[in-house]
């Protein structure tokens, strides 16, 4: 099943009194793609997420939903849902009648709503679940009833506000998995916000990154995590060196280094021994520390202690200039 | 325990002997718990367990016009049972407790939620708070009695409303009427509904309130399906307190019914008044079972235990 919709922000902006928490962003969102919105906190991808929900005014811009201007909307009208980061499941409904309370405020029937929340409940196999209280369940629990409470409005676009942050690192494994056989099952949008770069990389077919109210970059995954275009995105990204060479700021992977007869002098700072691979930071002449991630059988053949010389060497081709 | 004992012999390095003799006389962790519930158990079995047998005691004694004497009869309840006027007062006591209630939760809830949902800032959310709280400055019977001049036949209100044009003689009905008594009574008691009303919605999750929007739901809607249940509890404890107010006061209804009125407490303190002491005891004993059963049947509906 794919839908057509796609989701275009168009000069989006949103000032609490004088302060701008996202300046003017311009992005299309392709029909049935995963995207996650990456950042540090209060780089202004929640309040993004908040205006294309719908509880958050927009300042100025608009948000585009399949071409219609949706910006003065309310939430439910403008075919979004929410999954909100603490899951906000009514505490006093039992997990059935939290999945169908959409349909109850249509005021559809008793048995037509929960039979459609049974549907739901089943496609995030929460089914044996429905009669218990949202507290009886496990925090992965709860989250898959939220799923489930937001899909079953048929949303075109799906908003999922940290969704992952609650949880223990192996479910979080678990549950990103199943968000992503649940987005390619019903093939609409899903804008997934988090600061994990992991999370955003493993998850999204499209990652946007942002940096003070602004977008910093966006793409495919590998393709900004290969080729960042600013300072910033190759180090919140993560396994990129920001160095200076001939007067410019370049970005090199940390794996792309190896420990040779000539290139960078730079002194050996601290030796990790890391199982696969040994990570080894060293400081230039010019005072930048460079981080490189070798090989392990390639490091013991000529293992460095901190202290010791050592000439840093990259393939060339392999250096990304960065942006001022 | 143990480990306080060890730690005060710790601190007194000469006595060396002295711990290992003290942990000998260790009392048993059963004795402990005792003696630590002792001081309230005194307490409440002094001013609120030993004050209600004692009433219950006298409520089987006998009485003449001019003397009491102990004794186990049933005179007095043969003869509050037996009476039309137990029934009509306890109607009205009922009716009391009903009417202002349902006022008192009204205003009450209304009052809390636009503190809780529509004041933004938490300093002026505790400002207001603290301006509820005013009429409490002053004693209750000044509160109540500073109706008088304003509800009597030549009251503020009454001038005001013949200087107004919309009346041509004094309304005679707003001071020593049934309407005074359930004035008073709102004025007094409504607080007592906003503060446990208050205090739920205050830790309801705001977001709860955007997934019902996000849901779909209206402003009522989200009122009637999410904000109601989730504030029985507060509801609950403010009925607690109202109920029982109303139902055990005998002063708001003597002053702002001019003695016109009566509910249960008034039949007591006129018992009392004509030293019938085991009559009032027994009037005071059904009344007391009275308001337990109402207070059972209330918490029936509503668990209020995660709310203390």
């Amino acid at each position: 099943m794919r839908t057509g919709y796609d989701l275009e922000l168009v000069h989006l902006t949103k000032r609490y009194g004088d302060t701008v928490a996202v300046h003017d962003i311009n992005h299309v969102f392709a029909p049935a793609s995963y995207v996650c919105l990456l950042g540090p906190s209060g780089c202004g991808k929640s309040s993004t997420l908040r205006m294309i929900a719908g509880h958050e005014s927009v300042s100025e811009g608009s948000i585009l939903l399949d071409g219609t201007d949706v910006s003065g909307l309310s939430p439910a009208q403008r075919g979004t849902a929410m999954m909100f980061q603490n899951y906000a499941l009514f505490p006093h409904l039992s997990v059935r009648d939290n999945v169908a309370f959409s349909q109850r405020m249509k005021g559809v029937d008793k048995a037509t709503r929960h039979k459609k929340a049974d549907e739901m409940l089943d496609l995030v196999q929460m089914s044996s679940f429905g009669d218990r209280l949202p507290a009886q369940l496990s925090g992965g629990q709860q989250q898959r009833v939220a799923l489930a409470r937001a899909l079953i409005t048929q949303p075109k676009v799906l908003l999922l506000d940290e969704p992952l942050s609650a949880l223990d690192p192996f479910l979080r494994i678990q549950m990103r998995v199943e968000l992503k056989r649940i987005q390619r099952e019903l093939g609409i949008i899903f804008i997934h916000v988090t600061h994990g770069q992991d999370e955003a990389l493993a998850l999204a077919d499209e990652v946007v990154v942002m940096n003070n109210a602004v977008i910093e970059q966006s793409g495919p995954p590998r393709e900004v995590w290969g080729a960042p275009k600013t300072e910033f995105v190759a180090r919140f990204m993560g396994g990129h060196n920001v160095i200076s060479l001939n007067g410019h700021k370049v970005a090199l992977r940390a794996d792309e280094i190896s420990l040779g007869e000539a290139g960078l002098p730079a002194t050996v700072v601290a030796v990790e021994y890391q199982g696969a691979t040994v990570a080894l930071s060293a400081r230039t002449e010019a005072g930048e520390e460079v981080f490189a991630v070798l090989p392990e059988d390639a490091f013991f053949k000529a293992p460095k202690s901190p202290g010791e010389t050592v000439s840093l060497a990259w393939d060339e081709g392999r250096v990304h200039r960065l942006q001022a | 325990m143990a480990n306080s004992v060890t730690d005060m012999a710790g601190d007194a390095p000469p006595a060396q002997p002295a711990p290992a003799k003290r942990a000998g006389r260790k009392l048993s962790p059963d004795v402990l718990g005792w003696l630590q519930a002792a001081p309230l158990s005194v307490v409440m079995i002094g001013f609120l367990l030993a004050p209600i047998v004692m009433i219950v005691i006298v409520s089987f004694w006998g009485a003449t016009e001019f003397s009491i004497y102990p004794d186990f009869q049933l005179d007095n309840y043969a003869f509050l049972f037996g009476s039309e006027v137990t029934y009509r007062v306890f109607f009205a006591t009922f009716k009391y407790a009903a009417i202002t209630w349902a006022l008192t939760l009204a205003i009450g809830f209304t009052v809390a939620y636009f503190l809780a949902f529509h004041v933004r800032s938490q300093t002026m959310q505790i400002a207001l708070f603290l301006l509820c709280t005013i009429p409490f400055w002053t004693s209750n019977i000044i509160r109540m009695i500073s109706w008088i001049p304003f509800l009597g036949r030549n009251g503020i209100a009454n001038s005001t409303l013949i200087d107004w044009g919309l009346i041509d003689e004094p309304l005679e009905w707003l001071l020593y009427s049934d309407f005074s008594v359930i004035l008073a009574f709102v004025h007094l008691y409504t607080l007592f509904m906003v503060v446990p009303i208050f205090n739920t919605m205050m830790r309801i999750d705001g977001s709860l309130l955007e997934a019902a929007r996000d849901n779909g739901a209206s402003g009522f809607q989200t009122l009637r399906h999410v904000i109601l249940p989730l504030t029985k509890p507060g509801i609950m404890i403010g009925t607690i307190f109202v109920v029982t107010l109303v139902m055990g006061d005998f002063i708001t209804v003597r002053f702002m019914s001019g003695s016109q009125r009566a509910n249960v407490g008034r039949l007591i303190s006129n018992d009392i008044s004509l030293l019938q002491y085991p009559s009032a005891a027994a009037t005071a004993v059904i009344l007391l079972l009275t308001v337990l059963m109402v207070i059972g049947i209330l918490l029936r509906f509503v668990n209020i235990r995660k709310e203390l």
